[in-house]
């Protein structure tokens, strides 16, 4: 990866994160979430996806399902950056004149399904992905997944179906980011080793750093990883990734700071103090 | 022209038909190898199956997935809420062996408050055929439609020659004016033969074969009430959400009563066995039936 490029991309991703983080007030959001996979969305739309503001509707374009839903701040604040949302939509988060809501819905251009309910958007995935096999159509389907979602059986059993029909344009990304909701998922509900599990549905698997986006090219641009197989990117991520004083933190899940909160974040983001936190977490689960 | 039949002309003439089933291919098994393009079997994976469904609705398919009934609307329907509810997407949704056709196999197979549990989701509507020849006259039109929809499917001999079909109309049986009988679904054989007892009798008798249960025939049924003495509903569904709660909604809203007879399954599961004994069992036989509308007319001394 050139310099250039990789300064971009790591200043577009600083730039979604600004807006992740002036989402996580008036009403809150998932923080935690949208940051840890915030690398990924940027790298997967800025590199990877075969998708303009033109293409959108294009029938042979590449799909991104964000079936973990509520990392959607993510997505909104990669969208402003890619022009297909203009930035002022974003003060419309959680009011009613708008769709820019906690979980991913079709109103916004550019967001393929709606999801919030863990488990789904991968066999809504399959299906577009059987459809593009039987037109021949060379695309690729990406599914962003979470750890915590891997509880869901519905993910395991969509993936025998996918694997049942070798459907190899599916590229599943795990954004790793040790939590779900409330706990650590390896003291909730362990899922290690992950890599082995997904490889004993014949998957092929890759680990990575998601949030070194020269990784990231190393492994996405070697899709499909294996001919006739589903491929995986686990991508060891941290939640709050780029907020030291919420990171790793169970109880920084879902959030909702005030303005001042927000514009000491915004100067933590940028690599100056740590803000002093005092809105308590709402326990929503 | 049976099922099979029209499955394969169907795709034949429109790729966008997409045949689908979590095993169980009692629907389609001769056909298989003819519609491979536009066919898959997910397995037992009935929540995957209507993912995949609304994925390849997405897509611009229209996707007939089959299952049992009680699994398909009941393991997958947070997702056929969700994927295929929400979005409003053209899938079309066969459950099999619903109501007292899951005969011996006992309450797990019991699809018994499919219809409360489908007509409850937004966008989607509920067709539920009489007899094969009922359901193979509907059938074109509701695959063609354009909301998703929740089919009974069912395979049973017709004892009548039905008419032509129209989605949100009922299909009326005489012009009776003591007894109307609403009826959905497997029971209509039934209904139709206890008419013609209590006629024989000598009450004046109609039936109304609902056919779509959503939309439903909302000005068929004001007129059964407004002409007719007694109201029958019928139907092997729990009492709750069915027949007899639509009627209930219409009427309050048209602020309006009636005498109601409700025949449905009272909050118990039915007793497991072979077709023609769990009508015994349960009082749906056409004997059966003519005596319990019987005996509540002349109860209440019209």
């Amino acid at each position: 990866m050139t310099k250039e490029k990789l300064t971009n991309l790591q200043q577009t991703a600083l730039k979604v994160r600004e807006h992740i983080i002036n989402m996580s007030g008036n009403g809150g959001c998932f923080i935690g979430a949208s940051l840890s996979c915030a690398d990924l969305t940027v790298y997967l739309y800025n590199e990877f996806l075969n998708i303009t503001k033109e293409t959108l509707n294009n029938e042979n374009r590449d799909y991104l399902f964000l079936s973990k839903g509520h990392d959607v701040p993510a997505l909104y604040g990669t969208f402003v950056e890619l022009g297909w949302l203009e930035k002022d939509r974003l003060k419309n988060h959680l009011k009613t004149n708008d769709f820019i809501y906690w979980h991913p819905n079709r109103n916004i251009p550019g967001i393929e399904f709606h999801s919030g309910s863990l488990g789904h958007n991968f066999s809504v995935a399959a299906g577009v992905a059987l459809d593009c096999k039987l037109k021949n159509i060379n695309n690729k389907i990406v599914v962003i997944v979470g750890d915590g979602e891997l509880n869901e059986g519905s993910m395991w059993e969509g993936l025998l179906v996918a694997n049942a029909y070798k459907l190899d344009n599916i590229l599943v990304v795990v954004d790793r980011n040790q939590f779900q909701a409330n706990f650590p998922t390896e003291e909730l509900i362990p899922l290690e080793p992950i890599d082995k599990k997904f490889e004993s549905f014949n998957c092929a698997v890759k680990k990575i750093d998601g949030h070194n986006f020269e990784q990231m090219e190393d492994a996405f641009k070697s899709f499909p990883f294996e001919q006739n197989k589903i491929s995986v990117i686990i991508a060891e991520t941290v939640r709050g990734k780029g907020l030291p004083s919420i990171e790793k933190r169970a109880d920084r899940w879902f959030v909702n700071f005030t303005q001042k909160e927000i514009e000491e974040l915004i100067n933590e983001l940028h690599g100056n103090a740590k803000a002093n936190l005092i809105s308590k977490t709402l326990m929503v689960r | 022209m049976n099922y099979e039949e029209l499955l394969i002309e169907l795709i034949s003439n429109d790729n966008r038909y997409f045949v689908m089933t979590a095993e169980n291919r009692a629907a389609m098994r001769g056909i298989t190898n003819q519609i491979k393009n536009n066919f898959i079997d997910t397995g037992i994976t009935e929540q995957t199956m209507i993912g995949m469904a609304a994925g390849l609705a997405l897509r611009g398919r229209i996707p007939i997935v089959h299952a049992l009934a009680t699994f398909l609307t009941m393991r997958a329907f947070e997702f056929i809420r969700t994927d295929v509810g929400i979005a409003n997407l053209p899938v079309k949704i066969m459950g099999s062996v619903a109501g007292f056709l899951s005969e011996a196999n006992g309450p797990t197979h019991q699809a018994i408050e499919d219809v409360s549990i489908m007509r409850g989701i937004p966008n989607i509507n509920v067709f539920c055929p009489a007899d094969i020849q009922d359901f193979n006259i509907g059938i074109k039109k509701v695959l063609q439609h354009e909301n998703p929809f929740y089919i009974r499917y069912l395979n049973l001999p017709n004892i009548v020659e039905h008419n032509e079909f129209e989605i949100g109309k009922s299909e009326v049986f005489g012009n009776g004016n003591d007894i109307a009988i609403l009826v959905y679904g497997m029971l209509f054989n039934q209904a139709y033969q206890a008419k013609e007892i209590l006629e024989k009798k000598g009450y004046s008798v109609r039936l109304l074969n609902l056919r779509t249960l959503k939309p439903i025939d909302e000005s068929e049924i004001l007129k059964a009430v407004k002409q007719c003495k007694l109201i029958v509903t019928l139907e092997d569904h729990f009492i709750t959400g069915g027949l007899f709660s639509i009627l209930a909604e219409i009427l309050l809203k048209n602020k309006i009563t009636a005498d109601v007879l409700p025949l449905a399954l009272m909050n118990k599961w039915f007793k497991p066995a072979l077709l023609n004994d769990i009508l015994e069992y349960e009082g749906f036989t056409f004997n059966q039936i003519a005596i319990r509308i019987e005996n509540y007319f002349e109860e209440k001394n019209f």
